[in-house]
């Protein structure tokens, strides 16, 4: 018989196989096969970070950086190359440039705290209004502390940046920083990153982008979007929690003061002064998350293997096939319609709420997110108190996103 | 469709055409029930007839099909009681959510009882509860005889 070469090339099969590498998607849940599709608040693990992590405890760990002995030496080469890793991932010329933290939220707490330092009163951060918390509140912190000012670039109603709003908001010379997320968590919006720091830079601010999102979905290349800082959180790459990544220019980084205090980030300390060591560890204080820092690298070195191609092919056939069929369930809308959309899909629907929703999906083994996604700014100027959301890995199936329609039009039936 | 329970006839009923909500014009006492996880919130109105019973409480929910059901069944409930009773109700309405368990003065409110199996939501049930707790503390007895009360 003859396969035609569309269906043997179908980026949604093509990553098929790799479900197997996932071993909680064999799980049940209510009695059903788990239909996971809320990977954007967190991923799941495959084996070989899973392996990466026991065989670290098991074979080759020690405290880093400290030790003179065979085991401290290799746990810090195993650390140390997950550094080289992550910048090869994002295309940063020098590793130095690359901080271990313990998520998104606090990278840019470090920055917030760190780069705000240098900050003077009468000087201005922008934000836009669909950022996550994690890239608003440290903002509102550093304001109430040093009196800087915090200014919102407004979206659209389609869920993309206003430029030209931005343009406006930067045109005075006062902002030192634009920080804005590369990926909408809850509409899904890719932002135009590149076009964003051209204008922040037009302005002479820098730019920070919150890449928690964009970095599962798509290859970032610092360089190419001329980003100044960069921060994504290793739990939704695929990697275990409590490892994120703070990149950021050298010349920055090496001009701000320390977040943290404490062993591994001096030079020299006495009762009267200390001195700090070299960037990275000038911000990374005690000892770091050693084996959630390998597990990162296995995340990575599982990526690359696939391939950004392969994920960003998958993912935008599927979100084109998950909105042709959220289109079908009667009273349903989907939420925002941006330029360009990632594997984030949130919805509501007419006389059903979504915790409603949510609460049937998982009935029936479906687990969506429902509620304002840590974005209660955005939900306000939304109109919403709260929406249901969808996301999707690479292990994301079409027969999955057939199970979330078929249910949310039952669901419907059943209370309309 | 499985739904554990959790949403019969009486809830949808009740969420779809609640008999208590709205505003209430000359309310003595006022509370708010949020729920920070997910926006939710529940805004009761109350006044207490001359003996201290709950004369008319209404309620502006918004939020889920248990959060409203809860509040506007409430509101029917408690109407009639003086605030130790409602308060009792209370606590043995948050013991059947947390335990299953019938043996309440509210056998009304055994349809919630499916919730224990679902801790998440227990919190959009009691919402409405913790509303009326604040605006009963705000609310004097005594309100004058024959004033309109009805919102
Ligand atoms: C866009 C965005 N920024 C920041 C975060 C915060 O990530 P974390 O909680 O790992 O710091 C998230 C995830 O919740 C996110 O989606």
């Amino acid at each position: 018989m003859d396969v035609s070469p569309s269906v043997m090339t179908d980026p949604i099969d093509a990553l098929r196989d790799r479900r197997a590498d996932f071993p909680i998607l064999g799980e049940t849940v209510h009695g059903r096969p788990l239909v996971f599709l809320d990977s954007a608040a967190s991923a799941q693990k495959p084996v070989q970070v899973i392996d990466a992590m026991a065989d670290t405890m098991r074979t080759q760990y020690a405290n880093i950086h400290r030790g003179l002995h065979w085991m401290s030496e290799r746990t810090t080469d195993a650390y140390e190359a997950v550094r080289d890793q992550v910048a090869g991932l994002i295309g940063a010329t020098a590793r130095e440039e690359v901080i271990f933290t313990r998520n998104s939220t606090e990278a840019i707490n470090l920055v917030a705290h760190s780069f705000g330092s240098l900050m003077r009163p009468g000087q201005a951060v922008v934000i836009s209004e669909m950022e996550h918390h994690a890239n608003l509140v440290p903002w509102q912190m550093l304001r109430d502390r040093t009196g800087i000012e915090l200014r919102v670039a407004p979206i659209t109603d389609e869920g993309d940046i206003a430029l030209d709003a931005l343009e406006r908001l930067v045109a005075d010379g006062k902002v030192a920083l634009v920080a804005v997320t590369h990926m909408s968590n809850v509409l899904g919006t890719v932002t135009p990153a590149r076009r964003i720091a051209d204008i922040a830079h037009a302005a002479g601010a820098r730019v920070l982008f919150d890449g928690s999102q964009f970095v599962v979905h798509r290859r970032v290349d610092v360089q190419a979007i001329d980003a100044d800082f960069y921060t994504f959180t290793g739990h939704k790459l695929y990697g275990p929690t409590g490892i994120g990544v703070l990149w950021g220019r050298r010349e920055l980084l090496e001009a701000m003061p320390p977040f943290l205090g404490g062993g591994d980030m001096i030079s020299s300390v006495s009762f009267e002064r200390s001195t700090w060591a070299t960037v990275p560890h000038k911000f990374e204080a005690g000892t770091p998350a050693i084996i959630e820092t390998i597990g990162l690298g296995a995340a990575i070195s599982y990526i690359e293997a696939i391939g950004y191609d392969a994920i960003a092919a998958h993912e935008t056939a599927l979100v084109d096939y998950a909105l042709q069929r959220l289109a079908e369930v009667p009273g349903l809308r989907v939420v925002g319609a941006p330029a360009e959309r990632g594997g984030v899909i949130s919805f509501t629907m007419d006389d059903v709420h979504p915790h409603d929703i949510a609460t049937l999906l998982d009935r029936n083994g479906i687990a969506v997110r429902a509620g304002h996604h840590c974005a209660e700014p955005l939900m306000r100027r939304l109109g919403l108190s709260a929406t249901a959301r969808a996301s999707f890995a690479l292990y994301t199936t079409r027969e999955e996103v057939d199970a979330l329609a078929s249910t949310l039009t039952q669901i419907r039936g059943f209370f309309v | 469709m499985d739904q554990d329970g959790l949403y019969q006839r009486q809830v949808i009923e009740r969420a779809r055409a609640p008999v208590h909500a709205g505003p209430l014009e000359g309310a003595t006492g006022r509370g708010e029930g949020t729920n920070p996880m997910c926006g939710d919130r529940v805004r009761i109105g109350v006044w207490l007839d001359a003996d201290g019973r709950i004369g008319t409480v209404r309620h502006q929910t918004r939020g889920c099909a248990i959060c409203l059901a809860s509040a506007d069944m409430m509101a029917g409930l408690v109407a009639g009681q003086d605030r130790i009773g409602a308060a009792t109700m209370g606590r043995d309405f948050t013991a059947l959510l947390q335990s299953g368990q019938d043996g309440d003065s509210c056998p009304e409110l055994r349809v919630f009882a499916p919730l224990h199996r679902h801790r998440s939501r227990i919190r959009c049930a009691t919402l409405a509860w913790s509303a009326l707790e604040a605006a009963l503390i705000e609310a004097p007895a005594g309100t004058p005889v024959g004033e309109t009360r009805d919102g």
